[in-house]
């Protein structure tokens, strides 16, 4: 009955969805109020109905009712509650309900919280975003219906993929999604301003929170996902360069130049079209990506199973949302008219930069995830693309990129000195040099890549020091001046420094661990000892452990430093019975300055085991690292010409009255 | 219109084209073009540390072999594996491995760390040699009849069931294809 409920509702939500995202169109072009007037309504509704039916789904996986299709293949009664719940975005129907849930509640943001857009605009982009749900309700009404029963319902489920059966994983859809989805927005503010014409400042204020809100969602997405290799593979790898991986990073490059690019339309009035052509570009590869997990053109360990009428159905959806917003780009784009002039060395000039090199570093991440496929289709021949085409091509592109991330915010807008400026970051590259030469000193000239590393990270965070110790004038007035300035200094340019310096910790953390990592891979029986980095492990035996759904293996390291008992470490096997598979979970204590990682595979059937031990040093800052690229997104957002209406609210509010009693009269 | 307008959806159309003859190709079921032909010609060093290398005579012995296609750097063949280390501790079956563009350490470690099924293996540092395999993804197991000519490929992950069904029979020589030239 509620699973019924639950379906109907997304029938339902699909009639709503295809009347929101028609007859307002025609409303604003028109000038007919009465039907601009349904968007809001529709966007609303549009949200509870498919919150209706989540709820129905969500209701099916905790009570495991097997008598729906989609619970009986992807759930247990063993499984713990959490990842009941989890299974319920855990397959495709149901992650495409938790997708268009994400969509109808950014509609509904936008509904409710968007009273200071100019009407017009605002009816056109709930429009949008209604066309982009009834594309994924009609995938998920007729062909991916998760409320399928079957009859006669089995007593037990099949259970969950135990890969996915953690806490890290649990999450990370979710984040994934508001990040992907999230970017609808932009996409839907593009097309909405393409309809209309009309891209200004002002266009860019509302753009921006949005893109932010969904950049700082899908950076904590992938930072979960990688966190979750890092642990659960057993592998101590955090980054694959896996289709799927790559299907979620291209859309945050992408999304990072479009966060960056209209900071100019905001402030300069230039890069509009550029940036109109970023927000469908995003969003696009959002959709490309979801296409690439769903169809199976590509093999990943992620993708779940396929079909091929979805992947065809998806395909043409791209087609239609693609295609369409790309050609009304080519259709409009021109007659927007161009801002204002600058320099090449300016603050423009160098957000032009960034937009290139992540723009051609999404090219090259495309291609390389592509490439197989394309060349297969073009020639038939068929070829293979490694992390070694990756770290060949990607990495160049981002040296320059991060060289000139700490500069670009110290300069003016519209003309600079670029020797003045580098003459300000006169302590960032000092310290930077010094950083450089120890580590030279340190680890010699066949690590240089180490060196470059640990030079960029200095780099970038001494310069988003210095970028703040500018502003706020520190060491040049009194103490209380500069902490009243800091007080002051707007929340964005905090958001900014905080991010920046966040990357240049996440990559101490990626050259840390990819230069200095220590690893024995060895058999050890009971009582024995492998030194690792200056740490000792006794292996103490194996022990079995009962799980709620699984039966474990765990092992036991006493770990010493300098004869000093430190720390005991249990990492486990774990063998699932429903389905039936084997996990490793490794045990991981964070260290000064690094991870020490261990892991127990397989008894060699005579008393001893595999054992793999880690030493990952400074790895922890690569989630510190990218956890404050996310904090900045988030101070950025609380900056007051972001918080919805602060200081425009009354003049938008007294222009939406005049309108619309203009509209009316 | 100017053309710098146009050139996205240019390109856009591009990958859509390609992205429909992808779903055609339907890559899990490529038809190899290799299938009942010999196996290329070729001779590999084995992986570091290991003394038996792979050659085309390797697949001539008059037994039907596996090879199975795999890299320290592919993650999905850390899945597979398990199944690989059993057939080689249940069963006479011959297994040899084709390492695919890795480094030798690497390799080696790997082998080291999740157990070695394999009875040969060949290191293919270049690639050239997968590429005459016509190996698309990693991993990809084939098998191969004792007189050396290709039978069947799978793509991607090896499973029981795929193990079961559609290798076993052939290993058997059930669905023999007979070799065109």
């Amino acid at each position: 009955m509620i699973a019924e409920l639950g379906h109907f509702a997304t029938i339902l939500a699909l009639a709503i969805a295809a009347v929101q995202g028609t007859l307002p169109l025609v409303g604003a072009q028109r000038n007919l109020p009465a039907l601009s007037a349904i968007a809001r309504p529709a966007a609303i509704v549009q949200f509870v109905l498919i919150a209706i039916a989540f709820l129905a789904l969500t209701h099916a996986f905790v009570t495991s009712d097997f008598s729906v299709l989609n619970v009986w293949q992807n759930s247990h009664t063993d499984k713990p509650l959490l990842y009941k719940i989890s299974g319920v975005w855990g397959n495709h129907e149901g992650s495409l309900l938790l997708w268009v849930l994400i969509l109808a509640a950014f509609g509904l943001g936008v509904a409710v919280l968007g009273r200071n857009l100019p009407p017009n605009l605002r009816t056109r982009v709930i429009a949008i975003q209604g066309l982009v749900g009834v594309g994924f309700l009609l995938l998920l009404v007729f062909l991916s219906n998760p409320f399928e029963r079957i009859d006669p319902a089995p007593a037990q489920g099949n259970g969950l993929n135990p890969l996915l059966q953690d806490p890290g994983l649990a999450f990370h859809p979710p984040f994934l999604y508001l990040g992907y989805v999230g970017f609808s927005i932009a996409f839907s503010f593009a097309v909405a301003a393409l309809i209309e014409g009309k891209v200004d400042a002002a266009w860019a204020r509302w753009v921006r929170p949005w893109t932010l809100a969904a950049w700082t969602a899908l950076t904590v997405g992938i930072v979960m996902g990688s966190w979750w290799a890092y642990y659960e593979l057993g592998w101590g790898g955090w980054w694959f360069w896996d289709p799927v991986e790559n299907a979620s990073f291209m859309p945050w490059l992408l999304g990072t130049a479009l966060l960056h690019s209209a900071i100019v339309v905001e402030k300069r009035d230039a890069l509009r079209t550029w940036t109109v052509l970023l927000a469908i570009l995003t969003f696009s590869f959002s959709l490309l990506g979801t296409f690439i997990v769903r169809s199976g053109v590509l093999n990943s360990v992620h993708a779940f199973a396929t079909d091929p009428a979805r992947g065809v159905y998806i395909l043409l959806f791209l087609v239609v949302a693609i295609g369409g917003s790309l050609s009304l780009y080519a259709w409009r784009a021109p007659t927007l008219k161009g801002g204002g002039l600058f320099a090449p060395i300016s603050r423009e000039g160098s957000l032009v930069l960034n937009n290139l090199l992540l723009v051609a570093a999404t090219a090259t991440v495309f291609i390389g995830t592509m490439y197989p496929l394309f060349l297969d289709a073009v020639t038939g021949e068929k070829v293979t693309v490694g992390p070694p085409f990756f770290n060949a091509t990607f990495a160049p592109l981002m040296v320059p990129l991060l060289a000139v991330m700490a500069i670009g915010p110290m300069m003016p807008w519209k003309r600079a000195d670029l020797a003045g400026t580098l003459g300000r970051l006169k302590a960032a590259a000092v310290v930077t040099a010094i950083v450089a030469l120890v580590t030279l000193y340190l680890s010699g000239f066949d690590q240089i890549m180490a060196v470059l590393g640990m030079a960029i990270a200095a780099w970038l965070i001494m310069g988003a020091l210095v970028d703040v110790g500018e502003r706020i004038m520190l060491f040049r007035i009194r103490w209380a001046d500069s902490l009243r300035r800091a007080r002051h200094l707007p929340r964005s340019a905090w958001g900014a420094a905080i991010a920046h310096a966040g990357m240049g910790v996440a990559i101490l953390g990626m050259t840390g661990s990819l230069s200095w990592e220590t690893e024995q891979l060895q058999i050890m029986r009971p009582g024995e000892r492998v030194d690792v980095a200056g740490y000792t492990f006794e292996f103490d035996g194996v022990e079995p452990v009962r799980g709620p759904n699984y039966d474990a293996v765990r092992g036991t390291f006493r770990v010493y430093r300098d004869g000093d008992l430190i720390d005991l470490m249990r990492p486990e096997t774990r063998r699932f019975a429903n389905p039936p598979m084997v996990t490793t979970e490794a045990a991981i204590r964070p260290h000064s300055f690094g991870d020490l990682y261990a892991v127990v595979g397989e008894s060699n059937g005579d008393g001893g085991f595999a054992t793999r031990l880690y030493h990952k040093p400074l790895i922890n800052w690569l989630w510190i690292g990218s956890l404050m690229m996310a904090l900045g997104g988030i101070v950025s957002l609380t900056d007051r010409r972001l918080r919805v209406g602060a200081p425009s609210r009354r003049k938008a509010a007294a222009a939406t009255m005049t309108q619309t009693s203009g509209q009316t009269a | 219109m100017r053309w710098r307008f146009i050139l996205p959806m240019a390109a856009f159309v591009i990958v859509a084209i390609a992205l429909g003859i992808g779903l055609t190709l339907e890559p899990r079921e490529i038809p190899s073009a290799l299938i009942g032909k010999p196996v290329p010609v070729f001779e590999l060093p084995p992986v570091e540390g290991r003394t038996s290398g792979l050659s085309t005579a390797d697949l001539k012995q008059g037994r039907p072999v596996l090879v199975n296609v795999f890299a320290s750097w592919c993650g999905p063949c850390r899945q597979e594996h398990p199944l690989f280390i059993e057939i080689a501790r249940t069963t006479d079956i011959p297994i040899f491995g084709l390492n695919q563009r890795d480094e030798p350490a690497d390799a080696a470690r790997w082998l080291a760390t999740f157990g070695d099924p394999y009875d040969r293996t060949g290191a293919d540092l270049t690639g050239r040699v997968s590429i005459d395999w016509g190996v698309y993804g990693v991993p990809e197991t084939f098998v191969v009849d004792g007189q050396g000519c290709i039978q069947y490929k799978h793509i991607s992950v090896m499973t029981r069931e795929v193990f079961d069904e559609e290798i076993l029979p052939r290993l058997r020589g059930e669905k023999h294809v007979p070799c065109e030239g």
